[in-house]
């Protein structure tokens, strides 16, 4: 455990990719396998159970430190991270307070990694509280500030160390002298935290031959300034950036996957590397009707296909999806069978069990026609349909294309170099530079903006505890303003400083750790997409918002009403079908509570922010 | 943990710190009624009426009585000073030549209207005192900023018996225990090592009154040349003057810079890691920046200052400092002031301790730059102002969570 708590802060004080990729390869070769498994559990983002509720662990630290409660709790705000706190008030090695602290820890026990896991935070889920408090105060009892902190992280579900997979990945593929895309490959998927699956993992020679195993996905960097118009473009090739769920479907039928959720040689991963398989049973039906074994990339799509409109629908629609295990466990909406999906594949991976990433993506989409081709032939009902290329001479013509996007249904348009290979992960590469080696950029619609009025304010937590930096804004209407977006980023230190003395000199009253201020600054809000909510006071909710700018130029009573707010609603999707009845569309957007946050999709979406708890229930349903 | 829920404030119910809305009240109504009656709470700072003097005022005042040479207690303007033997020369050096500094020898009872003064040890930085003050039998203190550790540039804490105990409370939290000097020195020291084994030029942002001389006696000059700031030279100065023994540096600048490159430490009090000023001290694989304070106890303090390393080391007390200086004090009531006012006052009562809060400058709890650390450094003569206050408050008086 020492040696872990050292690793943490040796990545936590450096800000060098080749520091942290040094101390991670020192780190794996210098432990023993079982504890360096458990390592990479943690390192690459892996989970156990939620292992204890807070209120266990606060109860503990009050028997533990022999501090009240309320005392943590303001230990707690001025340190912003609950881990922090318990670390610094449990006195070491069962010392009272009142003796002099020697952090020093220096002639300390040692756990090792794996008892810590395996011994002391596994067994957790499954204990009472009693069992509980004694595994706790087990662990305090052997380590040091350092290393409670690492093991509070350790055990809450949000334990970050601020390494990206791929740089564990590189540190790996160091230590075993292998390629780090390879390396990278057999880090996707399922892993047991053992020493024979790390040992594996090092070896030469590997167990590539995992059937299940995605490819990582390649990425795209956000393009912010495109080239002149008149600039050449027609070695890119451009196609809709559709607002779905990135997922890769795989059929290897001739191997098959030790894992349960393989049958048949399918399985569909989601861009958070989660199996997707049985939340989109029509994706598996679509693999099995494929001619032959592929390894698609694509997007999953809620499709309205009418009379009056062919087109995707809002991503809040595929979102009543996620959260179903199965077919046939059916919400009260019935959506299930009134969403009728669809896969947009762009690109292709792997044919017949032959790694096809270097081939160069004209080689790639050539392949991928003729298969989408012979697949709606032998199918005509599938769901596989080939994301649309635009054909693009120039810059010009690419930006005229994206203007466009709204109409398709998309929110912006993807550029990938006709003679790239599929990379891993994001490569930017130079944008007038050799395509070949440039990666995949998308160029997204500008987004909506409001401008809305600050009446909330929330002390940050981290980097930012103790500065007001979480915000609540709010548009008018008929005379008061109305809570409709909470943001928390877009602001420069030196702006959250100005907003934080302004929260601090204009508080009106607090409500718990939520301070009303007195409305004056103004703000524009950039969102993604604005939807009817019936539980916001407001009546809508928006996706994604944060600050696009200070509008110091503005007064409160400038800012935006709720009315203009709504005029945006119909702005995107409506206006392309205006024969969808407006009840249907509020009713299919009404996601119940618990299913907004999808845990297949990872953490990039649904990012609506709905929480107005404070401010109570929308007097009635809303404009629905 | 954030509350969430309805919350509705009300006569009822206690506030986020537990007191009762109308304690509350009396507590900005009525506060000065738990200071003895001499002790009047002026606009300008505390202020003894029978003697005739603010302690630590805001303002520029007739007569003030200060604690220590910290920009935050020591104001310019006021037409006379008094201060301890070590104090007087630093706020000569702080606040002009020509002001009128009157000295006394820690312990020195002298009479200043109907009051007996005197000034203790408070062991914050050099000349720092507690002020006693003794009003027909009463007697209070005022502990000014404090620290109990052992600090080889300043003269130790002394307890001193009193009625009335006026504590400060930057660091009024649990959270809050120092680690030894020791360890701390040492770990800079490896720091500073390492960064000379690869070709990096240390830089440590400590301030120049205190922090910076504490930090010199600890650091290990076998390692490499000292450089420090204009600001730190002067009152090193004053230190060698006092007789704190301390190790030989360089003005740091830009005749040894080439001296420094790369294997030296720099001590500097701005907090600027881009600064023209700082940049000419580039080794060959650049900078490495830390700061020294209490506050980088605390991850979030380090992380948003983009430094690559902090140093908890303060010249405050820590939580278990104060509650043992409360203790020693043996006073009947507590005046809190200066930081976490209302947690320790909470804290206080609870502990069974007659407890209250004494406003600092700013009323309430609204104002940043309060409890900040860091005074503003000296500047050398002729030299435009540098920022040096960019190190960011921490606000650490300023929680508001709502009570389960």
């Amino acid at each position: 455990m020492k040696r872990f708590a050292r690793l943490y802060d040796e990545l936590d004080d450096s800000n060098r990719t080749s520091d942290k990729i040094a101390s991670l390869e020192r780190y794996f070769r210098g432990v023993p396998a079982a504890d360096a498994a458990w390592g990479l559990y943690f390192l690459s983002g892996r989970r156990t159970k939620r292992a204890i509720t807070s209120n266990v662990l606060r109860k503990c630290a009050v028997e533990a430190s022999g501090l009240p409660e309320w005392l943590l709790s303001e230990c707690h705000a001025a340190v912003g991270d609950f881990s922090e706190t318990l670390a610094l008030v449990i006195p070491d090695h069962g010392m009272t307070t009142s003796q002099p602290s020697d952090r020093s820890g220096k002639d300390s026990l040692d756990l090792t990694l794996k008892d810590v896991a395996e011994r002391l935070i596994l067994p957790l889920p499954m204990c009472n509280e009693t069992e509980a408090g004694a595994l706790i105060r087990e662990a305090w009892s052997i380590l040091n500030a350092r290393e409670r902190y690492v093991f509070h992280k350790l055990l809450s579900v949000n334990f970050r160390v601020g390494v990206q997979r791929r740089l564990v990945a590189r540190a790996l593929a160091n230590a075993a002298g292998i390629d780090a895309a390879i390396m990278e490959h057999r880090l996707l998927g399922e892993y047991a935290p053992t020493a024979e699956a790390f040992s594996a993992i090092l070896s030469a020679a590997g167990p590539n031959d995992d059937a299940t195993k995605p490819y990582p996905f390649c990425l795209a960097t956000p393009l912010e300034s495109p080239p002149a118009p008149d600039t050449d473009a027609s070695a890119w090739q451009v196609e809709w950036k559709w607002d779905g769920i990135r997922a890769q479907v795989i059929r290897r039928s001739g191997r098959g996957g030790r894992l349960a959720v393989v049958r048949d040689g399918v399985v569909v991963w989601s861009r958070g590397e989660e199996v997707i398989t049985d939340q989109f049973p029509e994706l598996r039906a679509l693999a099995l009707a494929l001619p032959r074994d592929v390894v698609l990339d694509g997007e999953v799509l809620a499709w309205e296909e009418t009379a009056s409109r062919r087109g995707p629908l809002p991503f809040a629609v595929l979102q009543t999806r996620l959260n179903r295990k199965h077919r046939n466990d059916r919400s009260e909406h019935g959506l299930f069978d009134q969403t009728d999906l669809v896969y947009m594949a762009y690109d292709l991976i792997e044919v017949d069990g032959e790694d096809w990433r270097s081939r160069p993506l004209r080689e790639r989409r050539l392949m991928l026609e003729s298969i989408v081709k012979e697949a709606r032939a032998t199918s005509p009902r599938s769901v596989l349909r080939l994301s649309e290329s635009v054909p693009v001479s120039t810059w010009g013509d690419v930006g005229m294309v994206r203007a466009g996007a709204t109409q398709a249904g998309a929110e912006g348009v993807m550029l990938k170099p006709i003679n790239s290979e599929y990379h891993v992960g994001r490569i930017r590469g130079d944008l007038l530079g050799d395509p070949a080696n440039a990666g995949w950029w998308k160029w997204k619609i500008d987004p909506m903006t409001l401008d809305g009025v600050l009446i909330a304010a929330q002390l940050g937590s981290g980097k930012r505890a103790s500065l007001y930096t979480d915000y609540t804004f709010g548009l008018w209407k008929d005379g008061i303003l109305l809570p409709f977006a909470k943001a928390y980023s877009g602001l420069s230190d030196d702006e959250i400083a100005r907003v934080d003395s302004f929260v601090r000199t204009h508080t009106l009253r607090r409500l718990g750790p939520v301070c009303l201020v007195k409305p004056g600054l103004v703000f524009e809000i950039a969102f993604e997409a604005i939807r009817e909510s019936p539980r916001h006071k407001s009546g809508i909710a928006v996706r994604f918002p944060r600050i696009a700018r200070w509008r110091d130029d503005k007064r409160a009573e400038d800012a935006d009403t709720v009315e203009s707010a709504r005029l945006l609603l119909n702005v995107r999707y409506g206006s392309m079908s205006p024969t969808t009845p407006a009840k249907k569309r509020s009713g299919q957007m009404s996601t119940p509570r618990g299913s907004r946050r999808s845990r297949a999709a990872g953490t990039d979406r649904a990012g609506y922010a709905t929480q107005f708890d404070l401010f109570g229930p929308a007097p009635t349903g809303g404009g629905a | 943990m954030r509350t969430r829920g309805r919350c509705r404030y009300s006569l009822a119910r206690r506030d986020s710190f537990g007191i009762h809305p109308l304690a509350r009240l009396y507590h900005y109504v009525g506060f000065t009624a738990a200071l003895p009656s001499f002790i009047a709470l002026t606009p300008e700072g505390p202020y003894c009426t029978p003697g005739g003097f603010h302690i630590d005022p805001w303002r520029a005042v007739d007569r003030a009585v200060i604690t220590h040479a910290h920009s935050d207690h020591a104001v310019r303007g006021c037409r006379l000073y008094l201060a301890s033997r070590a104090c007087a020369p630093l706020l000569r050096a702080r606040l002009g030549r020509d002001i009128s500094v009157q000295s006394l020898d820690y312990g020195q009872r002298v009479g200043v209207g109907d009051v007996t003064v005197s000034l203790h040890p408070a062991g914050h930085v050099l000349g720092s005192a507690q002020v006693r003050i003794e009003y027909r039998g009463h007697v209070i203190v005022f502990s000014g900023d404090y620290k109990l550790a052992h600090d080889p540039t300043a003269d130790g804490f002394e307890p001193v018996r009193c009625n009335t105990f006026i504590t400060e409370s930057t660091f009024g939290l649990p959270v809050f225990r120092w680690e030894p000097a020791e360890l701390v020195f040492e770990r800079i020291n490896s720091w500073w090592l390492r960064n000379r084994e690869e070709g990096r030029t240390s830089v440590l942002f400590a301030y120049s009154l205190g922090k910076s001389q504490r930090v010199l006696c600890g650091l290990d000059p076998s390692i490499g040349p000292i450089g420090v700031h204009g600001a730190v030279v002067g009152m090193n100065e004053v230190y060698a003057a006092a007789g704190v023994v301390l190790p030989n540096v360089l003005h740091a600048g830009e005749t040894n810079a080439s001296e420094l490159r790369g294997r030296g430490m720099v001590v500097t009090p701005v907090a600027s890691g881009a600064s023209p000023w700082l940049r000419r001290f580039n080794g060959p694989d650049g900078l490495s920046l830390a700061s020294v304070s209490g506050w980088m106890l605390i991850r979030g303090a380090r992380r948003r200052q983009a430094l690559d390393r902090g140093f908890a080391l303060s010249d405050h007390a820590d939580w278990d400092g104060l509650n043992r200086a409360i203790k020693e004090s043996r006073a009947e009531r507590i005046g809190v002031t200066h930081g976490q006012t209302e947690v320790m006052t909470r804290w206080l009562r609870e502990q069974g301790v007659d407890a209250f809060v004494v406003p600092t400058r700013y009323t309430g709890e609204t104002t940043a730059a309060e409890d900040q650390e860091y005074p503003e450094g000296t500047q050398e003569p002729g030299s435009t102002p540098e920022p040096i206050n960019t190190i960011p408050n921490t606000g650490l008086t300023q929680t508001g969570e709502q009570k389960p």
